[in-house]
């Protein structure tokens, strides 16, 4: 039995998550929660923005996120993909920075136009 | 010859999320001469240092980040008539609404305007402001500062790090240290709950492992030159406990204890600030104390969700250029009086003849409540009653009271807010 809080709204209801059957949920209001807590114990993802590297831009970082959420065991391997990555102004939002996040087809973008 | 430079309908102070709200606004209401003044070198605000996303749910209906989020309205008010003056520093609105300014390309300014709308923003409270015992050693800054060198500047402020303050500028700013190779060591917090949203303490904190010390205070910071160490107490009420000292070792201290409105030019102005939000007072539809001098965003209230702001700003941004159009609003004044439960609200005042179908009150409770009730009286009469399931102080609550039942009150309605 694990015990989380559920994220979806802001309601923040106390679940409970049985992984000896099939991870039903207890302690959710609604449905999303029982989704949200079966996912989180099974297959976690986050979105992750960062900062790169830019010239000749307004500032000297360009703001960066990943174009979907990757699993969360990614975080840090997907961080240091964006150490040594440097732009050039201009940068349009949207472009892709990092093509391929370690295999899991998800690009890192720009999050701003510089 | 004038006494002003130049002649708007709607001067704009300030061009953070508010601000391009308010001109994007004035521009589609009619106004056909709209300024917005700024004093960075660039509109957006503080949107172009939250790099982290979650902006944008209510308004674009997906999920942006700051930077994308501030653009989009940037590119917004590209389209419309609304000029925009960056590196200008407004310095001072005279009562016949001359909005004085000091540029780096123009110099000194005198601009003119008909209307004017505050959008000015919140400044982050400093060690100063909660007299912090301990050594006065580099290394102390605000969480907000911190951010805008990580995510624009490109510097790091330390590698071992302690937070003060768990509301959500604090526990973004754990999750970014963290993820640029900072150790985040403690964040500490003086309530016995987090200010911040679930989500943030989810997926800031317990993703990282950094531990939150609720009902803690950081009661000595020791360091010659540079903070060497921190020490936090457990605190009963405001009092730290004796004995009950943790010490971490660190080099940087982040403070992130609460933002307070920037009123300094519309206090000189005359307009009336409400103690309790320390913003301007305002009527149903953002206009403050003086005729024709509106205010929205975070110089009215904190807000923590910037689609709020934007719809405060729209309608900011509309009544000022029906204003500078010549529309005047008379009739008479419903205040709107806090009960316990309620630490504030915003509008402070309705005039219900200003009122098309019905009016949004938005105000903070003052503790975490389960099942709960607000209900809104006027003399003594019920008239209307709101349940919710779970309210915070963190989470802006908003009621809806239709005109119908405007009507029928009397000259103040009081809101209060009970356990169910
Ligand atoms: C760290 C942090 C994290 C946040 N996270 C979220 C989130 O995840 N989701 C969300 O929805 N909201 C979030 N918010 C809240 C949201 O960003 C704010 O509510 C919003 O930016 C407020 O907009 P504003 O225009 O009122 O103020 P600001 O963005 O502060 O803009 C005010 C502008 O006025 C300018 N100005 C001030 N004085 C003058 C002057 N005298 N002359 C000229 N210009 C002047 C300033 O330079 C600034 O550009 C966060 C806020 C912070 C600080
Ligand atoms: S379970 Fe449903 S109601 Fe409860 S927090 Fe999750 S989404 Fe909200």
């Amino acid at each position: 039995m694990k015990e989380l809080i559920c994220i979806v709204c802001p309601k923040g209801c106390h679940l409970k998550v049985d992984e000896n059957d099939n991870y039903s949920v207890t302690g959710n209001d609604c449905p999303r929660g029982a989704e949200y807590g079966k996912k989180e114990l099974t297959a976690p993802t986050r979105m992750i923005t960062s900062t790169v590297k830019v010239r000749g831009g307004l500032y000297s970082r360009c703001p960066v996120k990943t174009a979907a959420p990757i699993p969360k065991g990614l975080i840090f391997e997907a961080m240091k993909l964006l150490d040594n990555v440097e732009l050039q102004a201009p940068v349009r939002v949207g472009d892709v920075v990092v093509e391929d996040i370690c295999g899991t087809g998800i690009a890192f973008i720009a999050a701003r136009n510089l | 010859m004038s006494n002003y430079d130049k002649h708007y309908e709607v001067v704009v102070v300030g061009g953070g999320p508010a601000g391009l709200a308010a001109a994007y606004s004035a521009c589609q209401n009619g106004a056909k001469k709209v300024l917005i003044i700024e004093r960075d070198r660039e509109v957006g605000g503080i949107l172009n240092q939250c790099v982290h996303n979650g902006f944008g749910l209510h308004y674009f209906k997906e999920e942006l980040t700051g930077p994308e989020y501030a653009g989009r309205f940037a590119d917004m008010v590209k389209g419309t008539c609304a000029d925009i003056l960056v590196d200008t520093m407004v310095l001072e609105i005279t009562p016949d609404k001359i909005v004085k300014c000091a540029s780096q390309q123009h110099g000194y300014l005198a601009i003119k305007a008909d209307a004017v709308v505050l959008c000015m923003g919140c400044r982050e409270r400093t060690r100063g402001a909660i007299e912090i015992p301990g050594d006065r050693s580099a290394g102390v800054l605000t969480a907000g500062t911190a951010q805008r060198y990580v995510n624009m500047e490109g510097y790091m402020p330390g590698k071992k790090v302690v937070i003060l303050g768990s509301g959500d500028i604090g526990l973004i700013m754990a999750r970014r240290m963290t993820l640029e190779g900072a150790k985040v060591l403690a964040v500490v917090e003086l309530s016995p709950y987090s200010n911040g949203l679930n989500r943030n303490i989810v997926q800031c904190l317990n993703d990282y492992d950094i531990p939150l010390y609720l009902s803690h205070t950081i009661t000595n910071i020791v360091g010659k030159t540079r903070v060497e160490k921190v020490v936090i107490s457990e605190v009963d009420g405001f009092t730290p406990i004796p004995g009950t000292e943790i010490e971490f070792e660190c080099d940087t201290v982040l403070l992130s204890v609460g933002l307070i409105p920037e009123n300094e030019i519309s206090i000189r102005a005359g307009v009336t600030i409400d103690p309790r939000t320390r913003g301007a007072v305002v009527y149903e539809n953002m206009q403050t104390s003086m005729e024709g001098v509106f205010a929205s965003g975070n110089v009215v209230h904190v807000h923590d969700l910037v689609d709020f702001v934007t719809g405060e700003s729209i309608r900011a941004g509309a009544a000022a250029a029906e204003f500078a159009l010549g529309k005047r609003i008379g009739g008479r004044v419903i205040d709107v009086v806090t009960k316990p439960g309620v630490n504030y609200t915003v509008p402070q005042k309705i005039r219900p003849d200003n009122i098309e179908k019905s009016v949004d009150i938005f105000f903070r409770t003052n503790k975490v409540r389960g099942n709960s009730i607000i209900r809104v009286t006027s003399d003594g009469a019920k008239v209307a009653e709101f349940k919710r399931e779970h309210m915070a102080p963190g989470e802006m609550e908003k009621i809806t009271i239709p005109k119908v039942l405007l009507d029928r009150c009397g000259d103040s309605i009081e809101i209060v807010v009970e356990d169910a």
